[in-house]
């Protein structure tokens, strides 16, 4: 195993000090290192983050190989900083049974650029009709934490309930994509003034504040864990804060596009701004942004949804919601919040590694830690080309924007898995 | 309305201008396109004006009512909107169409005599012409100008001509009267007569 | 000039007044015994149609033909995907067949502005799924001004699913465009709340049809579809019909110089009775046949010059 000494980097911002990588952990840090035996990497300028932790991956395997694959996704991931994904149950089959939840594990391990953690669906087919077997989930080799019916709605409260109460056994939790069904039915975008003059079904606000609403309530009633997952809207927020407030065991997340993008990218038709839940206006914008420095929302999470070209080249009410996300998802949060790297850390590392209980990530670089983290360059700015991302598809938001910040190494487990911003494999 | 337009409209690369036809001319080559067309018409009975926009309007009007003080005829005078049948409608942005106005006793029949200010190409006699057989059924159709300055590109002639006017084909003629310009006039711009 | 006619706010004042000028123009051919111009000759006019519409599809042709543009008809009905060839592919085709303009009818709100980005010809937006339906605004208009006189200044009511309504959109831009006053009549189920900030500023709601009556110009009646009551925008038909259909006791309520208008096709005793269809107020044949006139306008300002 090569030992790697990194030259005067910024561990979280601090000041500019060396960093000894050997055996797979954090061996040393501290000014002058030296280690003749290591590779030296100058990293003036650059700053060293725990590697990022993404709660909210579609890596499309097994089923749309054609969208992304997990080797795919894992490239992508470890190119955006990440040392850990938790890929979402909707593939095909669902990744409703210890069976195929091994099977994302297993690719995940041979692909060898993250760790691939899987989540497993919360229902039966994410048919939201009965729950799926949780438990073998939990104790098969990808020991399952997380569960997701995510592209669904888990919207029958009994249901909810139970799962809720259900996971409680092996310390689980409920990702919930918070989506009350009847109040979206067909709808295309946020329901505003933009959905009413494009004559798109609208995609109220309601449908996910009712939800959240009621599933705090569930989840204090049931003394159980609760994850809500890309919360979009100001309402959400002020739910979430009166939860938190009350002491719920609420975790929440927010996506990079939500804190970025608004409804009136719907104006192009294109639908690679099609998005569930969809991009909302700059009111919410502004309240996500807020509760994401306050802490009501715990993460930043991508929901990085990759697409083939023919289901986003089409018209928009016959495209498939999602954008890419994780090659992008530093850049926008560094945009976002500014050089504010312990914050960055907590949100994009540390809180979501503790949410989905993922030993050995999201923790900071120190001695005898595991060496899962990633070296940024603020200072650059990069265009986005679709065409050089390093997913299977091209849906991303931010083609041809200018964006701050790249990620010139990744580490996982002391072993590079991007150098010079390109990934070793 | 001379052909191609291009050549009016942009304005000459030489500042010479002549003026070829002052308001008392003009006044008096209508006096005598009037006179020849009772001549040639014996009187002008059966016989409708049709201007061509935009300057031919106002010409077929001031014949037609030259023609009653000369012989107390009424001549009909109408409008015929060629835009639609231009060759080169192409070349530009879209043009505006104007109206077409018939006399309401119709054409059918009637010698129809098209009016228009200058005769250049021929080509707007040309989309004239299908205008008109696509409204009605004239008898005959004849063509007045107040000026010809020849290059032809079509074989059309005139058959009442106010002035020929020798031009090169790089030089232009405008035309201007009272009723759409404010005076009557007739210039030559970009040199002298060859 | 324009190079597409995709919303009714493609349309600023001048250009919507051309389009109405030179539909009168082209209104004089009809009565014609030569109904046919040569300005269009060697053009070529894809009508697109992924949605059954006979009277738009046929009026489109009429008016691409008067102008002697050939003329070829694409019935795609179903949506693109179920038949496998995608949107995209379809224009790729169109492209290569030489179209200059393609005139397209889509279930789908968007559709014809996705279009534009993949042919080089120009878009015509035949009606799109909930979205708009420029060229019947333009045809309604052309009716209001020649019965009227004038469109600024007119006060017009429009009636009924103002939600899912295409022809609503594009006459509340494009009348806003040209000075008249609209109030939108409806049950607020099927008003969406924000329409005059999404739409135009200066745009009125009024649940009460009857308080509205009295001071309009000119009430457009939308066609309201009886699946609508399945959804629960409406308790039932007879209810709507009662609270929102133009009836004669209703239209004695107008103004005497008011005229009634309906985009067709008409649900008789839902949101218009037979008596009011059929009165002297009632400018419903009249719409057809500009629909014609106007369409010819809108593809001889689309097609006619060097637009490019």
């Amino acid at each position: 195993m090569t030992a790697y000494l990194i030259k005067n980097v910024s561990l979280v911002g601090a000041e500019p000090t060396d960093l000894l990588i050997r055996d797979g952990v954090v061996a040393q840090t501290g000014p002058g290192l030296a280690a003749p035996d290591a590779t030296v990497l100058d990293a003036t300028g650059l700053v060293a983050l725990p590697g990022l932790v993404d709660l909210h991956t579609h890596l499309r395997e097994p089923g749309r190989e054609d969208a992304e694959t997990v080797e795919s996704g894992s490239r992508a991931a470890a190119l955006g900083g990440y040392t850990a994904v938790c890929a979402m149950a909707n593939t095909s089959p669902v990744a409703d049974t210890a069976g195929v939840v091994e099977q994302v594990w297993r690719l995940g391990r041979e692909a060898g650029l993250v760790d691939v953690q899987p989540i497993g669906a919360v229902t039966v087919g994410l048919a939201g009709e009965r729950l799926a077997e949780l438990g073998a989930m939990a104790d098969s080799a990808a020991r399952v934490r997380i569960f997701s019916d995510d592209g669904h709605c888990v919207a029958d409260p009994k249901l909810m309930r139970r799962a809720l109460e259900y996971v409680k056994a092996f310390d689980g939790v409920i990702a919930q994509h918070a989506e009350e069904p009847r109040l979206t039915e067909g709808a295309q975008m946020h329901e505003g003034e933009v959905s009413t003059r494009l004559g798109l079904t609208g995609w109220p606000a309601v449908a996910e504040e009712a939800i959240i609403a009621r599933d705090v309530l569930l989840a204090e009633h049931v003394g159980s864990r609760l994850h809500i997952c890309h919360v979009s809207t100001a309402g959400s927020v002020e739910v979430l804060r009166h939860a938190k407030a009350r002491g719920v065991k609420v975790t929440a997340e927010v996506t990079p596009h939500h804190l970025l993008l608004t409804d009136e990218k719907a104006e192009t038709y294109d639908p690679v701004y099609k998005v569930n839940p969809p991009l909302r206006t700059a009111d919410d914008i502004a309240a996500l942004r807020a509760a994401l420095a306050e802490g009501v929302i715990d993460i930043i999470a991508t929901d990085h949804a990759p697409h083939a070209v023919e289901d986003k080249e089409c018209e928009w009410a016959y495209a498939r919601p999602g954008m890419l996300g994780l090659e992008t998802a530093l850049s926008i949060a560094l945009d976002v919040l500014g050089p504010q790297w312990d914050l960055i850390a907590e949100r994009m590392s540390r809180a979501p590694a503790r949410i989905a209980g993922l030993e050995g990530h999201g923790l900071d670089p120190a001695p005898g830690v595991p060496a899962n983290l990633t070296l940024v360059d603020p200072a650059a700015r990069r265009v986005i080309e679709p065409a050089e991302l390093a997913s299977r598809s091209r849906n991303t938001p931010y083609a041809r924007m200018t964006l701050p910040g790249r990620i010139v190494a990744t580490f996982l487990r002391g072993e590079p898995t991007v150098l010079d911003g390109k990934a070793v494999r | 309305m001379a052909y191609p337009p291009a050549a009016q409209s942009s304005p000459p690369r030489q500042p010479s201008v002549k003026v070829i036809l002052a308001a008392a001319d003009v006044s008096r080559v209508v006096d005598r396109i009037a006179h020849q067309i009772l001549e040639k018409t014996q009187g002008a009975a059966d016989t409708v004006l049709l201007g061509i926009p935009t300057r031919g309007v106002p010409l077929a009007k001031r014949l037609a009512a030259r023609i009653s003080t000369f012989e107390d005829v009424t001549v009909p005078v109408g409008v015929l909107d060629i835009t639609l049948y231009r060759d080169d409608l192409r070349r530009h942005a879209t043009r505006a169409v104007g109206p077409t106005d018939l006399p309401s006793g119709g054409i059918d029949g009637k010698r129809v005599i098209l009016v228009d200010d200058v005769l250049f190409s021929g080509r707007t006699v040309r989309a004239a012409l299908d205008a008109l057989s696509d409204v009605g059924r004239p008898a005959s159709v004849q063509l007045a100008v107040l000026v010809d300055r020849g290059h032809r590109q079509l074989p059309i002639r005139a058959d009442y001509v106010g002035k020929n006017i020798p031009t090169a084909l790089a030089e232009s003629v405008k035309v201007t009267l009272a009723e759409t310009d404010g005076a009557d006039e007739v210039k030559l711009y970009g040199g002298t007569p060859s | 000039m324009i190079r597409h006619l995709l919303s009714g706010a493609d349309l600023d004042a001048a250009t919507a007044t051309q389009i109405l000028d030179t539909a009168a123009e082209m209104a004089t051919v009809a009565g014609r015994e030569v109904k046919k111009l040569p300005a269009l000759r060697g053009r070529t006019v894809v009508n697109l149609f992924y949605e059954d519409s006979t009277r738009t599809r046929i009026s489109f042709e009429a008016a691409a033909k008067r102008l002697s543009a050939d003329v070829i008809n694409f019935s795609a009905k179903g949506s693109s995907v179920a038949k496998g060839e995608s949107l995209k592919d379809t224009a790729l085709t169109l492209q290569a067949m030489g179209a200059d303009a393609v005139v397209v009818r889509h279930p789908a709100s968007g559709a014809p502005h996705r279009l534009a980005n993949w042919v080089d010809g120009s878009v015509v937006n035949a009606g799109d799924g909930t979205h708009e339906h420029p060229t019947q605004a333009l045809l309604d208009a052309y009716t209001m001004r020649s019965r009227l006189g004038r469109l600024a200044g007119l006060h017009v009511a429009i009636v009924g699913d103002v939600l899912h309504s295409r022809v609503a959109r594009s006459n509340v831009l494009l009348l806003s465009t040209l000075g008249a006053k609209v109030t939108l009549v409806g049950p607020p189920t099927l008003i969406p709340v924000d329409i005059a900030a999404a739409l135009a500023p200066g745009t009125d709601v009024c649940y009460d049809l009857d308080a509205v009556l009295p001071g309009v110009d000119v009430v457009m009646m939308l066609r309201v579809q009886r699946e609508r009551m399945n959804d629960s925008y409406f308790p039932s038909a007879r209810e709507y019909a009662r609270r929102y259909g133009l009836d004669a006791p209703r239209m004695r309520r107008l103004p005497e110089h008011a005229i009634v208008m309906h985009p067709g096709p008409m649900n008789r005793g839902m949101e218009i009775t037979p008596e009011v269809a059929d009165s002297p107020r009632s400018t419903i044949v009249e719409q057809v046949a500009n629909g014609v006139s106007v369409r010819m306008a809108v593809l001889y300002l689309l097609l006619g010059g060097n637009n490019r």
